[in-house]
């Protein structure tokens, strides 16, 4: 029974996909090619973009119901498009040329003639076995051949020449062998729709090659990052200890020497000097406060991103308004990198560009940690060298983070910062 | 008066039990961690109970979280709350209840003993004690601002020493000039800021401490 009943639905979805290959696989390469051929002219530079991101909508499309309706896996291999493309004719021509060059868009096309042809067929067959063609069969037995007959229409059903009612009969009984037959392969022959389409819309081995080697490219290249920061971080904090903390408590030690030499012969020197070293040991415990905060603040050991980053905001000259939704809290070194990451854009949007308000939202969701820093600038920021926001770019891109500025003029300016984790 | 002290390190628990001894309070325990914490403030029923935010087992603001869940559990429980580090964010939710009888201060104050012990016994008589860092974290974001920018600098001091908890008595010695000078300099700050006078003192600093805190 439920054979009957995935039998029954892969006709129907075999049905909707003879429909939706045929319209929209005609269509979309019909534009396609019109459009790629009108570049020529100029105008194909404006509209390729867009209708090549029509393909790539259809084929996920295709994509989506394979894995819902086949559970056929098909994998995604479009490249990505860089962050910060140029606005205007020129990036337009930019996004234009990457999709070109992309192989994923050739095969897109190619699989876009495939499927209007071959992948029509495969699909029309299950629809037609079951129930289409049985019910045919069945209404001709029952009297329906004899008009058509008479009006001189020679009609066939197969290779059966229906003439008479017996000949009418043995289309029904044959009908009834497809309706079986249908019953045996309508899921296989949806299937293998969605097989052909995988063919040509998943990355070949050489595509998935390239993008692995490209990843390998980009993890050398965030990991000799995070070595060479964590190794300057290390230098930094060895200095501050070393002409803060350390010579205080030398300091110290000397004044409370001489203290022990002169606390019979001279009581209030040594009082004066108890005080200097007990002013000492306050400033030292400042600097080590100082630094421990610049290493790893209390608050985000004790309460997580969400508090310590509200923590930071008490602590600035500005309005500054943070909202936060995690459920969880995420491991360590990615709290620390987000928390620098908020720290370096606060201190971005206030002392360089003059904020004087400032919003920070921080969610997580589909496995990423979404942060954005905006301010009311009016607008001017920029990912420069002396912005201190490409060291966050490269601290979070040991975290296949990613950072992006906003600033049209007139404002106002947002920071945004993905980090894939998850929460605990 | 009996004492509940939580902290974690042997070195800071001794001296503080020490110092606190030696200026006449009684140790009802001195405790390391946050579960037994927990258990001796419920049991004991101590006057005062002086807590490191940071205890095991969590190592995390646990010492807080018990001291808060007290206060909730037995309202207006004088607590004082030590800390390598002061945040306003901590401050601010010790004072929400708004009863008053609670200290937050840097661990660095018990240089000073009997500063230090001043501001224990203050707070078990019901009173208030904040770190000057809390203070002048609050004070500089408002700085600029009217009213606060209309205050005369000897008058920002003041308010500086009001909100920290410090009687008039207090910040007049502090200040070397007569009670009654700090009177006046009270009530031209309340004036300034229109916050309603109170004899009361507990009530005065609340009435600070959440104006300058609001908004934030």
């Amino acid at each position: 029974m439920t054979r009957l009943k995935n039998a029954l639905t892969a006709g129907a979805q075999g049905l909707y996909l003879t429909i939706f290959s045929l319209v929209g696989s005609i269509v979309l390469f019909v534009f396609s090619v019109l459009s790629i051929a009108f570049m020529l002219l100029g105008i194909g530079l404006f509209t390729t973009p867009v209708v090549l991101t029509a393909v790539r909508k259809y084929a996920d499309a295709q994509r989506a119901r394979a894995a819902a309706w086949s559970g056929v896996d098909i994998p995604v291999p479009y490249r990505p498009l860089p962050a910060g493309l140029r606005g205007g004719v020129a990036g337009q021509v930019e996004r234009c040329t990457l999709m070109l060059k992309d192989p994923a868009t050739w095969r897109d096309l190619q699989w876009l003639l495939v499927n209007m042809t071959a992948g029509t067929v495969v699909a029309i067959l299950a629809p037609a076995l079951l129930p289409l063609y049985t019910v045919y069969g069945l209404v001709l037995a029952l009297g329906v051949w004899k008009p058509i007959h008479e009006a001189g229409g020679g009609e066939w059903y197969a290779f059966i020449h229906v003439t008479s009612q017996s000949t009418a009969n043995q289309a029904a009984a044959l009908g009834v062998a497809f309706f079986a037959l249908g019953v045996l392969v309508n899921t296989s022959l949806v299937r293998t729709h969605f097989l052909l389409a995988r063919a040509f819309l998943a990355p070949t081995p050489a595509m998935r090659e390239r993008e692995l080697a490209r990843r390998v490219d980009r993890l050398t290249e965030t990991r000799h990052d995070a070595v060479d920061n964590s190794a300057a971080e290390l230098r930094r904090i060895e200095r501050d200890l070393h002409d803060g903390a350390q010579a205080r408590l030398v300091a110290m030690g000397m004044d409370l020497g001489t203290i022990e030499a002169l606390i019979e012969t001279d009581p209030a020197k040594a009082k004066a000097l108890l005080a200097k070293a007990r002013q000492d040991s306050g400033e030292a415990l400042t600097e080590l406060r100082d630094l421990v905060r610049g290493i790893h603040p209390p608050v985000l050991a004790e309460r997580g991103l969400g508090d310590a980053v509200k923590a930071l905001a008490l602590r600035l000259p500005v309005a500054t308004e943070v909202d936060v939704e995690l459920p969880g809290r995420a491991e360590a070194p990615v709290e620390s990198a987000a928390y620098f990451a908020v720290s370096e854009a606060l201190t971005n949007a206030i002392k360089h560009s003059g904020a004087d308000r400032v919003w920070v939202d921080l969610h997580h969701g589909d496995g990423m940690l979404r942060i954005a820093v905006t301010d009311n600038v009016k607008g001017g920021a920029a990912l420069g060298a002396g912005s201190g926001l490409s060291g966050v770019e490269r601290r979070l891109g040991t975290f296949d983070g990613v950072l992006a500025v906003s600033s049209p003029a007139g404002g106002p300016t947002m920071v945004t910062m993905e980090i894939p984790c998850a929460l605990s | 008066m009996r004492v509940v002290l939580a902290e974690d390190l042997f070195l800071l628990r001794d001296g503080l039990v020490r110092m606190l001894e030696a200026f006449g309070f009684e140790i009802a325990a001195a405790v390391e961690s946050g579960p037994e914490l927990t258990k001796a403030l419920a049991e004991l029923e101590p006057d005062v109970a002086v807590v490191d935010v940071r205890l095991p087992p969590s190592h995390t603001d646990e010492g807080l979280q018990c001291a808060l869940a007290a206060r909730r559990a037995r309202p207006g429980l004088p607590v004082l709350v030590l800390s390598q580090h002061v945040e306003q964010l901590y401050a601010r939710e010790l004072l929400a209840d708004g009863t008053g009888g609670v200290g937050y201060l840097l661990k660095d104050r018990v240089f000073d003993a009997a500063q230090f012990v001043d501001a224990v016994r203050r707070v078990a008589a019901g009173g208030t004690a904040m770190d000057p860092q809390v203070i002048q974290q609050l004070l500089s974001r408002h700085a600029t601002e009217q009213p606060l920018g209309a205050l005369t600098p000897r008058e920002r001091e003041v308010l500086e020493l009001m909100a920290q908890g410090r009687s008039n008595a207090a910040i007049a010695s502090q200040l070397v000039v007569t009670e009654r000078a700090i009177a006046k300099h009270t009530s031209n700050i309340f004036g300034k800021l229109g916050l309603p006078v109170s004899d009361d003192d507990n009530r005065r600093v609340l009435a600070v401490l959440a104006y300058l805190d609001q908004g934030r």
